[in-house]
């Protein structure tokens, strides 16, 4: 557990996982440490003297729907548009494309397919193009069957014809909410982890007490970006502005080994029931299969199902029959935060000194940035008066990507430190220094899992046969050595 | 920048297979043998086997390991830990990682001997809940033997063959209760005494024909879900769960060298003198066959040194081998490729692998419809446990023919 005093002299960082919390007032509180509320609290970390807290119920960081989704860069092209959320992609999409480039967020460019099995859906890409087009999107065009067979050897037989959306991308969705919280704490943002919210008391009129599972803590603002549960935290507030209803995506990812079967992002054609199944590289270098969309009314209902394993099969079998022979590295499933009504939930409410940042479903990772500044906006127009935003220093977070040269290949890195070179988990080629360095850094883990999404250690195809008990080991002693 | 070298033998995994056929390939004088392994310490599984069944008097896996590193040394092969194969840079040419920086090692003859793995509860699309306290044999293993973790307190093992009931004695060791063993097969596929003394002497009990259908739990692992082929359905409470068996080849460089895999074992295509479909390649232990016991690899590997030592003093290679196919229940058969000209694989046995049992079922090998070899086996065939063939017939393959096939009827033959 990390726990070094608040406010050091000179500007320290804070990250707490225990313990009571600081007897201080924050200007503001960010509820909720996904990647939206770690954007958000990046964006306010650049206000020089705001005195900010981010804090989440869980242990880590973006352990809520951020650590679980398809992990695509999106262009915005099939977005409703005029509506907030298009722009907030669209933006977006440019803002964190560019930030990835500078803080080593792994990104590829690979471009995506919407591969039209049928007549019904070739006839439907025009009106996707001209969808696009209204969004600001001109890049894509529609390509023939050939085309669709020469850039995609490996598809199952029956394509009848493809949009081309070449700006998608794959990006890695841990190292991008690790950076933002990173930088924010880094930047004096304090950082209160295993720390609930279960009550809000205004204590007078321009003071929140909140009550948490470690104390009161008390703030000026707030800001509500609590995910799936960001209705229940609006009610608190005395808002009934929207309800999450849950809807779950389950998702296979497939061995590395498979990773030479496909080449871009291969979207269905949306119909009536929703985006549908997509294949997809990740830049770990696996291939993605899924997700599902189930209404649910559990927000914690994050397990697999065997008919949901089998639908995702079904699917996969028609657009890459080779797929399904490979081998299984993962299951897991995401619950996006949809809502009743069909865009972003983003409101003020200058009175309560609060802002909910909800309903952000399915494209969250990629409009991260853009909500942020749209959030900064909005507080400073309720009165918050924000102090203007300065330069944050800027961060380097270490490579996890495949398509950029990883620790072990790197003789110069290796021989500064033989660590880089000591092999521990082998599925993932992860180091003993990489592993050393994410215990030790701004951010350090609270789990074996936050280990996994800062390394990849034990994240692959073995999933621990190997390396299981050292990557174990290393974490404990990390722990100890931290304390 | 990589420093270059060459060798004249280069053995990929230091396990059993690999260190055996250093030992032999060193004391036959075939010039500068490296075996390396990414593991801290050579030896490969039979470190973390602290049980007997390795040798004569119950020679426990570390000491088994053991014999063979010292065997390896004193034979004059360069033993190297903690190095990573991680891709080939030519057709004979590999690429490592270690503390000491990267190499490329080129070598007259490469072994491939990366052992297996257990899948684990995702690749077996287990469904559920993601949480602590699931792990394999392997891992369990090391966590128990090399790290004195603390494991838990109640734990299911899913499966029934011999590792299922290693896991067991394991966990016993560690202090952990066994709630039960389940597999899906309708009876236990060890020995009876083994079975006998989990169930009568440890009061553990074996659940036949049930498939876990849910892992449950938030955080810790609080219980299984079961289904019995019956369809009754049942709640087992427990804080840890291990997935035994259900071996699969760790053939990730021999795809990423584009080798040709047989598609039964999973592994590389091998002929009887362990030549893979690349010259100068040769695989050999638990990569060909998830798994076989550490001393029937630990011999396959002696003789797999004795073939490549040939290779290098005559330079043969196959032009053309005739590969061998399995038809259900049989999944897969190894060697699987024929090579005419030579026919009798070293050792003069296949081995066999079925999904089911299938009782003293006729085994028919044919070549284009011709029969080249009609038996009863000797004793019913039984699941996840190797049984062999002699191969006498493999000399019968014509070298112009069609695939072999290998058919297990169940019932009377005709
Ligand atoms: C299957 C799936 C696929 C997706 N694919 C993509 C994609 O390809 N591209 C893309 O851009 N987006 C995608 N998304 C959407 C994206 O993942 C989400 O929009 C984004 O992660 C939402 O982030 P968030 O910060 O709002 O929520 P979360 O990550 O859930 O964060 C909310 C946090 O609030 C905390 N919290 C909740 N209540 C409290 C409380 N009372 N007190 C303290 N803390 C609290 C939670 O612990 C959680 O950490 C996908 C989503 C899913 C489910
Ligand atoms: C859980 C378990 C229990 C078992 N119990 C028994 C038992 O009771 N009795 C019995 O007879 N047998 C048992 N076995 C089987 C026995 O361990 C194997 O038969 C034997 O280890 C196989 O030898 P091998 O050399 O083929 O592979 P391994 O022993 O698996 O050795 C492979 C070696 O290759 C190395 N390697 C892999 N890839 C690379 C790379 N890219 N670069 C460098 N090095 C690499 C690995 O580190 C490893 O050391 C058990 C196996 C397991 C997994």
């Amino acid at each position: 557990m990390t726990s070094i005093p608040p406010f050091p002299p000179g500007g320290g960082t804070t990250v707490t996982r225990g313990g009571a919390l600081p007897d201080v007032t924050y200007d503001v509180t960010v509820v909720g440490a996904g990647v939206v509320g770690c954007a958000i609290a990046r964006e306010l970390a650049a206000r020089p003297g705001l005195r900010v807290a981010l804090v989440d119920a869980s242990n880590d960081v973006g352990d809520g729907t951020s650590k679980a989704n398809t992990a695509i860069l999106h262009t915005g092209f099939d977005a409703v548009p005029g509506s907030l959320e298009a722009r907030l992609v669209r933006e977006g999409s440019r803002l964190l494309a560019a930030y990835a480039a500078g803080s080593g967020i792994p990104v590829e460019p690979v471009g995506a397919l919407l591969v039209a099995w049928d007549q019904e859906q070739l006839d439907a890409l025009p009106a996707l193009l001209a969808k696009a087009e209204r969004n600001g999107y001109d890049a894509a065009r529609i390509i023939g069957p050939e085309e669709v067979r020469t850039r995609e050897p490996h598809l199952g037989p029956g394509a009848l014809g493809a949009l081309d959306v070449p700006g998608e991308s794959v990006i890695c969705p841990w190292t991008t909410v690790l950076a933002y919280a990173t930088q924010a704490v880094r930047a004096g943002v304090d950082l209160h982890l295993n720390c609930r919210v279960n009550t809000v008391d205004p204590s007078d009129d321009d003071l929140h007490v909140l009550g948490t599972e470690r104390g009161a803590l008390r703030t000026r603002w707030l800001v509500n970006a609590a995910g799936l549960h960001a209705d229940t935290v609006d009610r608190l507030l005395g808002h009934h502005d929207f309800t999450v209803t849950p809807r779950r995506g389950q998702l296979i990812v497939y061995d590395k080994l498979a990773r030479d079967l496909v080449r871009h992002i291969l979207l269905p054609v949306p119909t009536a029931l929703g985006k549908g199944v997509l294949v997809a590289p990740t830049v770990y270098g696996n291939v993605l299969l899924g997700p599902t969309a189930e209404d649910l009314d559990d927000k914690s209902a994050t397990g697999s199902t065997a008919e949901g394993i089998a639908t995702l099969r079904e699917k996969g079998r028609r657009i890459l029959p080779e797929l399904l022979d490979e081998e299984v590295t993962a299951v897991y499933a995401g619950l996006r935060a949809a809502t009743e009504h069909d865009d972003y939930r983003i409101r003020a409410d200058p009175g309560r000194r609060a802002l909910t940042v909800g309903g952000i479903r399915s494209t969250g990772l990629t409009a991260s940035l853009a909500i942020a500044a749209y959030a900064a906006e909005l507080l400073d127009d309720a009165g918050a008066d924000l102090p203007a935003a300065g330069a944050l220093p800027p961060v380097r977070m270490p490579n996890l990507g495949e398509a950029f040269p990883r620790p072990y290949q790197r003789a110069d890195l290796i021989a500064a430190d033989p660590a880089y070179g000591t092999v521990v988990c082998h599925c993932e080629r992860v180091t003993r220094g990489e592993i050393r360095d994410a215990l030790s850094a701004t951010v350090p883990p609270g789990s074996l899992e936050g280990l996994r999404r800062r390394t990849r250690a034990r994240g692959g195809r073995c999933q621990g046969f190997h390396c299981g008990a050292d990557v174990r080991e290393l974490f404990e002693r990390g722990a100890e050595l931290r304390d | 920048m990589r420093r270059e070298r060459i060798v004249d033998v280069l053995v990929v995994g230091a396990g059993p297979a690999g260190l055996a056929a250093a030992a032999v390939l060193a004391s036959l004088g075939a010039g500068e043998i490296e075996v390396l392994d990414r593991e801290p310490r050579a030896g490969g599984m039979p470190r973390h086997c602290h049980h007997g069944g390795f040798g004569p008097l119950g020679l426990e896996g570390p000491g088994f390991a053991e014999r063979w590193v010292r065997a390896a040394e004193r034979s004059g092969a360069v033993l190297r830990t903690g190095v990573t194969v991680t891709n080939w840079a030519g057709p004979l040419t590999l690429d490592t990682t270690s503390p000491r920086g990267l190499e490329r090692i080129t070598a007259r003859a490469v072994v491939l001997a990366t052992g297996a793995r257990e899948r684990p509860r995702a690749a077996r699309l287990v469904p559920g809940a993601r949480p602590a306290g699931v792990l394999t044999t392997g891992e369990f293993l090391r966590a128990v033997h090399v790290h004195r973790q603390r494991v838990g307190t109640r734990a299911v093992v899913v499966g029934a063959e011999s590792v299922s009931f290693a896991a067991l004695d394991a966990l016993r060791l560690a202090g952990v209760d066994v709630a039960a063993l389940v597999t899906e097969h309708p009876r236990h596929q060890t020995s009876p005494v083994r079975a006998l003394d989990a169930r009568l002497r440890r009061g553990v009990p074996l659940l036949t024909g049930a498939t876990v259908t849910e892992l449950l739990g938030r955080g810790r692992v609080s219980g299984v879900r079961l289904a019995h082929r019956d369809g009754r359905t049942a709640h087992v409470p427990c804080d840890t769960v291990v997935f035994t068996g259900d071996f699969v080849p760790e053939h990730e460089l021999a795809r990423r060298g584009g080798l040709l895999l047989d598609p039964g074992t999973r592994g590389p295509a091998i002929d009887g003198a362990f030549r893979t479909a690349r010259r100068g390649v040769f695989a050999v232990g638990n990569l060909l066959h998830a798994v076989e016991p550490a001393r029937a690899v630990a011999r396959e590997g002696a003789a797999a040194g004795t073939a490549v030592r040939r290779y290098l003093a005559d330079g043969d290679w196959p032009s053309a081998s005739v590969p061998l196919r399995v038809a259900a229940p049989l999944v897969w058969v190894a060697p699987n490729l024929v090579t005419p000209d030579e026919p009798l694989p070293y050792g003069g046995r296949f081995a066999l692998r079925t999904a089911e049992f299938v009782g003293r079922a006729p085994l028919v090998i044919t070549q284009d419809g011709r029969t080249l070899h009609h038996a009863r086996l000797p004793r019913p065939p039984v699941p996840n446990r190797p049984f062999h063939i002699g191969g006498e017939w493999a000399a019968r393959v014509r070298a112009d023919g069609g695939p072999v096939r290998v058919d297990l009827f169940e019932g009377a033959p005709g």
